[in-house]
């Protein structure tokens, strides 16, 4: 009896066991040759960039997914003892917070001249490896050329009273109100967001924000571009009725947004995570922004988008520093305005 | 997605205890106790509001006493730690308004987003949970009390949606509807997805009525509606009461299928603040209002089941209830159950299908897929065991050494599993990220959320197969010379493997579908079905989604099958 009773418990010990093994293995691989990334770019991309760079080099990637600000302000709590090694944006904001608390180790200087002036911040800290525009998605059985807004603060007057939807608990979103607030200061810049208070429609997501506007319930939405050049390689069935506006002419609203990498001051695999960045900002990753399915800007010297895009050049991007897009304030002032 | 079904039903056979756990929880009404020759019905305690209920009410005390001091003081100790564990979040939540102080805490508090949110959460409830009680008392009532055709599948239908995760639900109106919104989308959606738990108390309710009863109202002269609203409904009393706090405490926590259709509640909330500042202050105080709200769910439902006895005192059964003949009013009367079915089942049936067709085998990305479903697979079965594991302790002691501290032991981890995922989850980021850093982001941490939200499920089904087992069973192996553990082990332990079997089912089930605390706690590299679902959604990649949902689906069915095939045995059929 008790050997036939330990005989039926064998296997389930077994079982936990096993699974227990096999489910801390992720979380504790510690590995040599491998790298845990805090991920806020699009999973999509990022893991197009892991899998290439995996193969190449032969060091292991594990990916935490989370939001720009989200995962920023996680690495500030861990501190010291962050598992992570690497961590990617969307937009500069988060990089910013994170330097600002002097967590990131310099990026190596091969890295950083693979990327042009304006897409690094000064101090070499971390680095740009992908950007984005900010555009109007707007419907086009309603808008045309002649009744487009001329300019994104057009937006805040009242004619565009209900007309118009943005995501505004996004970093994607607060990182183009940085933007306006370090163009424009800060009085025009709160004037501007209670105008937005009273037009726009908040909507969680910047492809729900394109969605609702090719549905017709708005005529237009403030976004970054490559929702829409995503949507359209796919089947277009949230795109079809949207065409892209690009404001141009150094206008807040032509902002391009640079999205960053660092790698963290507490790294246990500082050489493997800078070799990270050094093949995400080189030929390998960006030619993975250039044939991907991310539609993101490639950024590197020399390095080429993809052709569906209108070419970065021809974007007219008014200049804005990133290492100083001050999101605490951004949070501050659309609280303010009853936007957060 | 959290706690989906959390106080599930079960008891594998029947019996006393069965039954009583099984009302306990879900179906939360009358139940049998057949010792004592007579059938008499008594109602208890023992469920979710028992720690703010007294709990003097009446007890089964399946054995007599013995003293064994050594083996269920060690049991009471473990037992303890659990509840402690087990109130941790709850406690976080109290000590971090303490700390933030008391001037920071009322202007987070008394601002203009909190009252919003706090008006969206009062009409949600007070709108979802009326429709969801005349739906449910309208399809229990015409399932089983009259001659409509194929009641037994309209039944079956009625359970059905269980197996669809409530976001999944919001998925699905959205891919019909894409411009859905607001709070009359919010209300439509959860009355679909949630109205189960509702209909599951009360058609069991309805087959235990003592038609007599009727009988007599009906012979001094109460015409057939009177008899319905006078002695019917305030029978189903407690039925709609449980039901309706079970579909509460789910409106409070649920995450996906509000974030989906633009409706704000204070988790979606919650997990804004945490996508922008992590573990801030304001998120802790948005914690702290929904606590509130959750508190003040649970003394309603405390307060307004009242303290009546629906009991059936005398010799002798009930007879089963005549069915009423409708004659061709049936025909009529179908389009409820088809109605109701085509919006909880047809509109997933109908965008899930669009979608898997649509996407072809593009979306099959088997790698991720497999992946994934192993990941989720893994972490269901070693939360499931723990989960049960850990209900061990206080489900036998709560049947073999039954005392005030175990009925306070059991109240407590109710209440604690009341608490929505995001709170749970909120709470233990903190707590191990600034305290324990070693358990950051680990396995181990996640299974204990898990612990907190489901562990009543595994008590249920645990204690229900404990009590089958004689404990003259253990009595006998003590006196042919085992020692007290080894008697245990070989007797009731084995006795009661189908009851934990069950148990881990349950559990693990209600880990699959979980979203909120998953999301937040997941050790580095862990993707779950539903975690990447919710990913592929969130970029509207509602094909890509497809397969993920279908997988959620399937694996579910299980789960409604059990709670359906229990209902009906509390009524022994």
């Amino acid at each position: 009896m008790r050997t036939s009773s330990l005989a039926g418990v064998a296997p389930a010990l077994s079982i936990l066991a096993f699974s227990v093994i096999a489910l801390s293995s992720p979380a504790s691989a510690q590995v040599t040759d491998s790298i845990t990334i805090y991920n806020a770019q699009h999973e999509g991309l990022t893991k197009e960039w892991a899998q290439a760079f995996t193969e190449e080099t032969g060091i292991a990637v594990t990916i935490r997914q989370g939001s720009d600000l989200e995962i920023g302000n996680q690495i500030v709590q861990e501190g010291a003892n962050s598992p992570a090694d690497v961590f990617l944006t969307e937009n500069s904001p988060a990089m910013a917070l994170v330097d600002g608390k002097g967590l990131f180790e310099p990026v190596d200087k091969a890295t950083l001249d693979q990327v042009p002036d304006g897409f690094k911040p000064g101090n070499g800290h971390w680095v740009g490896v992908a950007a984005r525009s900010t555009v109007f998605a707007y419907d086009k059985r309603k808008l045309n050329e002649s009744t487009l807004p001329k300019s994104m603060l057009d937006l805040a007057r009242p004619e565009w009273k209900g007309r118009w939807t943005a995501s505004p608990s996004g970093a994607d979103f607060q990182a183009i109100v940085g933007a306006l607030l370090q163009l424009k200061g800060e009085e025009a810049t709160a004037a501007w967001l209670r105008g937005m208070k009273e037009n726009a429609t908040p909507i969680r997501g910047n492809s729900t924000a394109m969605k609702a506007v090719n549905a017709g319930q708005f005529e237009g939405a403030l976004i970054y571009h490559y929702y829409y050049f995503g949507d359209q390689a796919k089947t277009g069935e949230n795109s079809n009725n949207v065409l892209l506006h690009y404001f141009k002419n150094q206008d807040p609203g032509a902002f391009v947004s640079i999205s960053g990498g660092g790698v963290l001051a507490s790294s246990k695999h500082k050489e493997q995570a800078q070799a990270f960045l050094k093949w995400v900002t080189g030929k390998g990753g960006q030619k993975v922004l250039r044939d991907g399915t991310s539609y993101e800007y490639a950024i590197g010297k020399g390095e080429a988008s993809n052709k569906a895009l209108v070419p970065l050049a021809e974007l007219q991007a008014p200049k804005v520093e990133p290492a100083t897009l001050n999101n605490a304030k951004v949070t501050d002032m659309m609280t303010a305005a009853g936007l957060l | 997605m959290s706690q989906e079904s959390s106080h599930g039903v079960s008891a594998p056979r029947k019996d006393p205890i069965a039954r009583k756990d099984l009302l306990a929880l879900d179906l939360c009404g009358e139940h049998g106790d057949d010792g004592g020759g007579g059938l008499h019905f008594v109602h208890d305690a023992t469920r979710v509001g028992s720690a703010m209920t007294s709990a003097t009410d009446t007890m089964v005390s399946a054995s007599p006493r013995h003293r064994l001091p050594t083996a269920s003081s060690w049991t009471l100790m473990i037992a303890v730690l659990v509840a402690v564990l087990a109130l941790m979040p709850l406690g976080f939540v109290l000590w971090a308004t303490v700390v933030t102080g008391w001037e920071t805490a009322i202007q987070l508090i008394f601002r203009g987003r909190v009252g919003d949110l706090l008006i969206n959460t009062v009409l949600l409830i007070l709108l979802t949970l009326p429709v969801c009680a005349a739906l449910a008392v309208a399809l229990a009532w015409a399932t089983e009390r009259t001659d409509i055709p194929g009641a037994r599948f309209w039944s079956w239908m009625a359970v059905a949606p269980l197996t669809v995760p409530a976001f999944v639900h919001s998925y699905a109106w959205i891919g019909l509807w894409p411009g859905l919104n607001g709070l009359g989308a919010g209300v439509a959606v959860s009355v679909v997805a949630y109205f189960p738990f509702m209909y599951l108390p009360v058609s069991a309710a309805f087959r235990l009525l003592d038609p007599a009863l009727e009988d007599q109202a009906a012979s001094l002269g109460l015409a057939p509606f009177a008899v319905f609203r006078r002695v019917v409904l305030p029978q189903l009393r407690l039925a709609l009461c449980g039901g309706a706090l079970l579909i509460g405490l789910h409106l409070l926590a649920e995450y996906g299928l509000f974030a989906m259709i633009r409706f704000d509640t204070f988790t979606t909330a919650i997990i804004d603040q945490f996508q922008s500042t992590y573990n801030g202050v304001a998120a802790y105080m948005l914690a702290l209002v929904l606590v509130l709200c959750c508190f003040v769910l649970l003394g309603l439902e405390a307060a307004l089941r009242g303290r009546s006895r629906y009991a059936r005192l005398g010799s002798g059964v009930a007879r089963r209830a005549k069915v009423a003949r409708l004659g061709a009013w049936k025909y009529p009367l179908l389009i409820l159950p088809l109605v109701t079915a085509a919006f909880s089942l047809g509109i997933p049936a109908l965008t899930l299908g669009r979608w898997l067709i649509a996407g072809g085998a593009g979306i099959w990305r088997m790698e991720e897929i497999g992946l994934a479903l192993w990941q989720t697979l893994a972490i269901c079965l070693v939360g499931g065991l723990t989960t049960t594991a850990a209900a061990v302790p206080i489900a036998w002691l709560s049947v073999r050494r039954p005392t005030r501290a175990s009925r306070f032991l059991e109240g407590c981890y109710y209440l604690a599993s009341s608490m929505p995922g995001v709170v749970v989850a909120l709470a233990l980021v903190t707590i191990t990220v600034r305290a324990i850093l070693p358990l950051y982001q680990t396995v181990a941490t996640i299974v204990l959320a898990y612990v907190v939200m489901f562990l009543p499920r595994a008590l249920v089904s645990l204690r229900a197969s404990i009590a089958q087992v004689p404990v003259e069973l253990e009595q006998a192996a003590a006196s042919l010379g085992r020692s007290p553990g080894n008697a245990l082990w070989s007797t009731t332990v084995r006795l009661a493997a189908p009851g934990a079997a069950a148990g881990v089912a349950l559990s693990s089930l209600g880990i699959m579908n979980e979203l909120t605390a998953t999301q937040m706690l997941a050790p580095n590299g862990t993707r779950t079905l539903a975690m990447a679902f919710w990913a592929l959604t969130s970029e509207i990649d509602y094909a890509g989604a497809a397969p993920y949902a279908l997988l959620m689906v399937v694996f579910s069915m299980p789960l409604t099958w059990l709670l359906h095939h229990q209902s009906k045995k509390i009524a022994g059929r």
